[in-house]
């Protein structure tokens, strides 16, 4: 007999369709049916204390697991708190599937209680979004969603329930074959593009690999290293990428960029090819693009053809899948001559290294420097954690001093810059992956966005564990008012108006734990490990003077790296 | 320049809006805008009329959006582009029949003819109506409204052929 579903029920009967084992989210009025279901579903939901939590919890677990997240939320001030998430998923091509309640049909337009235009709002920070009007869609529509979320590139997909659909009742079907006839993601690139692109990597000096997130998105590092070694060309793995590639492997240059490490950016900088690939010459990536890379042919592979041509032109374009296509390369490439050893390219970069490292000291009586706890976390553990950072000084910190070796370890905001990312994109990471080791770096502008999601950690028994980088200011932007402002501090220093954070960690039902001096970092940290039936946060009480360098100033020349405060005085472009 | 688009969308609720949001998203300029029903009911047709020179990305980005089915770009003169327009013309008695008789050679129609004004109707190409608009100018235009640009390739290929081609 066939099956009579309530909206509600069929929508979670969907998401369990799908395979979805975890909800972030928060109800309230408009979304209240659909969280009756969820009682007897096996899926479990982590109630976050914010949507716009929620949204950045199902991001941490998608970047961690490489699945569909999911976040649920009621309407008006529900959705409006979770657009932040979603654009910020938009922005890092992140497989989000979100769903907002809505109010009645009926209602809709009137100005209702809570009611919000959230699928107008959305649009333009979703890769699709949908306003499900009857009953009959909620199977269909759910399945177009995680399509849309997980294949080609990929993104958050928003669907808005009205409460009198999710109310309604209708014959429970699967939902049928997906028709979006003007959906065609590329997959396979173009076989004479593949062979141009071969050609010119053969006779190129100096090539580099630009290699993007999209390597990451497609699950294509293995492809990737035998690539590299094979073409034996150099790689920067830019922040999206971090991890695509071993740190440790004698091809990976690092970071370039703003903050990149000299060798990095100034590799991209000299290069005659730019094997691009899942990137997307994002400005924090080129500085000035017309100054960017001015000897370099370009090669750029990438699942979405608006991506290429769009700030740099493509002299050979490749669209379609990272896998797919260095799949193509390695098996086209097969037969060819052994690649050149380009030993005075390789020079060039050995001299760069050994002449402008990242550096810092760390004097045993000053204040801590962030880049020793980044350190001496990385020794504690290995290496062997999952790191999730928000936005700022801490991350780009973070990302230069952390050896990755793996995909999928490093989780951060890098396209929205959203500050406020790491506490609960952490625990979206951490329930993803509940054996690996997941450690925030976060900084106590950000913390003080999101922390109280801390208690969702405590709550729900999702051990994360936090390295507060505490240096009492917006440092980031306090470095720019440094620079550029005269040292005009304007709104940037929180101290003393910021709170106790080991006692915030406590109240929150965590462990909460101090070091104040240099000796103390490893000894708190030690202790933190100990720590796994709980949330844990160390507040390190560091420098507030401490400035994140190499930089390239916004819009400047990769050409002006000032590795030092000293240098940046003397690069600045008085223009 | 000015580039004619045509684009063929999921007949679906609010896919005007999608459209729209991303061309301003995107800061891209549209001069003109319409759209309405093919032959096929599950298919809506836009013509767009664009400015400047992004017009690649506005392809793509136009692309990027699901519920596009096909782009087309209209090279100079591979299409059939009509608007139509509405133009109130000052028009003394004494001057009708001098007006009259300039409109019948640029087969302006009179639609409606007041104590003081006429109202013409042109249909056609762009320049039959800029041409026209030129010519009422010496007579004073006093009110105007104008349609968006719909434009058919010259291919003679059904709809259902250039969605194969696609």
């Amino acid at each position: 007999m066939p099956e009579q579903l309530s909206g509600a029920q069929a929508l979670i009967r969907s998401l369990e369709h799908e395979g979805v084992e975890i909800i972030f989210g928060m109800p309230g009025g408009a979304i209240l049916k659909a969280y009756d279901p969820i009682i007897e579903s096996p899926i479990r939901h982590v109630l976050a204390r914010h949507e716009q939590g929620a949204g950045h919890m199902a991001s941490g677990y998608a970047h961690a697991t490489g699945r569909v997240g999911v976040a649920m939320v009621t309407s008006g001030p529900a959705a409006t708190n979770l657009l932040t998430a979603l654009q910020d998923a938009y922005m890092d091509s992140v497989p989000m599937v979100a769903i907002t309640g809505q109010v009645a049909t009926t209602s809709i337009g009137n100005d209702a209680f809570q009611e919000a235009h959230t699928w107008g709002m959305s649009m333009p920070a979703t890769k699709h979004n949908t306003l499900i009007t009857s009953v009959e869609e909620i199977p269909d529509t759910v399945r177009e969603a995680f399509h849309l979320a997980s294949t080609g590139r990929k993104g958050p997909v928003l669907i808005d329930i009205p409460k009198d659909v999710l109310a309604d009742t209708m014959t429970w079907h699967r939902p049928g074959e997906i028709k979006l006839p003007g959906y065609r993601p590329a997959v396979k690139g173009h076989v004479r593009q593949v062979k141009a692109a071969l050609d010119l990597i053969e006779t190129s000096q100096r090539p580099v690999l630009y290699i993007g997130g999209g390597v990451v998105a497609a699950g294509a590092t293995a492809e990737l290293k035998e690539f590299a070694e094979r073409i034996n060309a150099p790689m920067v793995t830019t922040l999206m990428a971090r991890g695509a590639f071993p740190d440790s492997h004698p091809l990976n240059l690092g970071m370039p960029g703003m903050h990149g490490n000299y060798t990095a950016t100034t590799a991209l900088q000299r290069a005659d090819l730019l094997i691009t690939i899942g990137a997307r010459f994002d400005d924090r990536i080129t500085g000035d693009p017309k100054r960017f890379a001015p000897e370099a042919q370009v090669i750029h592979i990438d699942i979405d053809p608006a991506e290429i041509g769009k700030i740099r032109f493509a002299d050979v374009p490749i669209v379609g899948d990272a896998k797919a296509v260095i799949t193509q390369l390695l098996e086209q490439s097969e037969g060819r001559r052994p690649a050149p050893a380009r030993l005075p390219w390789f020079e060039a970069i050995r001299e760069w290294q050994t002449n402008y490292p990242l550096a810092y000291e760390q004097d045993p009586d000053g204040p801590i420097q962030q880049q020793y706890v980044i350190e001496e976390l990385h020794r504690i553990t290995g290496g062997d954690a999952t790191i999730v950072a928000g936005v700022g000084q801490h991350q780009m910190w973070a990302s230069q001093f952390w050896g990755f070796e793996e995909p999928r370890r490093w989780i951060n905001s890098g396209g929205l810059g959203t500050m406020g990312y790491a506490i609960p994109a952490a625990i979206g990471a951490k329930v993803g992956t509940p054996d690996e080791l997941v450690w925030a770096i976060d900084g106590d502008g950000c913390f003080q966005m999101t922390g109280t999601e801390m208690i969702t950690a405590a709550v729900e028994h999702i051990p994360i564990k936090v390295a507060l980088l505490n240096n009492e200011s917006l440092g980031m932007v306090k470095q720019w008012q440094h620079l550029f402002y005269d040292g005009r501090l304007s709104e940037t220093e929180l101290h003393p108006h910021t709170p106790d954070f080991v006692k915030f960690a406590e109240a929150c039902g965590g462990v909460g734990l101090r070091a104040d001096r240099p000796e103390d970092v490893a000894r708190v940290i030690e202790e933190a490990m100990a720590i796994n039936d709980q949330p844990v946060l160390i507040e390190f009480r560091c420098d507030p003077e401490a400035m994140i360098f190499p930089m390239v100033p916004a819009g400047g020349s990769n050409d002006d790296i000032a590795m030092s405060r000293e240098d940046f005085m003397s690069v600045e472009d008085p223009a | 320049m000015k580039h004619v688009i045509a684009v063929l969308v999921e007949n679906k609720p609010g896919v005007l809006a999608r459209v729209s949001t991303m061309f301003a998203r995107r800061g891209f300029n549209i001069h003109s805008l319409t759209v309405g029903p093919t032959e096929d009911p599950t298919l809506s047709r836009m013509t767009v009329v664009v400015d400047g020179p992004e017009m690649e990305q506005i392809v793509k980005q136009l692309y990027k959006l699901v519920h596009t089915v096909k782009v087309t770009e209209f090279e100079p003169g591979t299409a059939v582009e009509r608007e139509i327009m509405l133009v109130r013309v000052k028009a003394d008695p004494k001057r009708r029949g001098e007006i009259l008789d300039a409109a019948r050679v640029s087969e302006a129609k009179a639609v409606d003819v007041g104590a003081s004004t006429i109202t013409f109707e042109v249909v056609g190409p762009p320049e039959r109506l800029a041409d026209f608009l030129q010519l009422m100018a010496t007579y004073g235009v006093v009110a105007l409204a104008k349609s968006g640009r719909i434009a058919l390739a010259r291919d003679q290929k059904s709809t259902k052929k250039q969605l194969k081609s696609a």
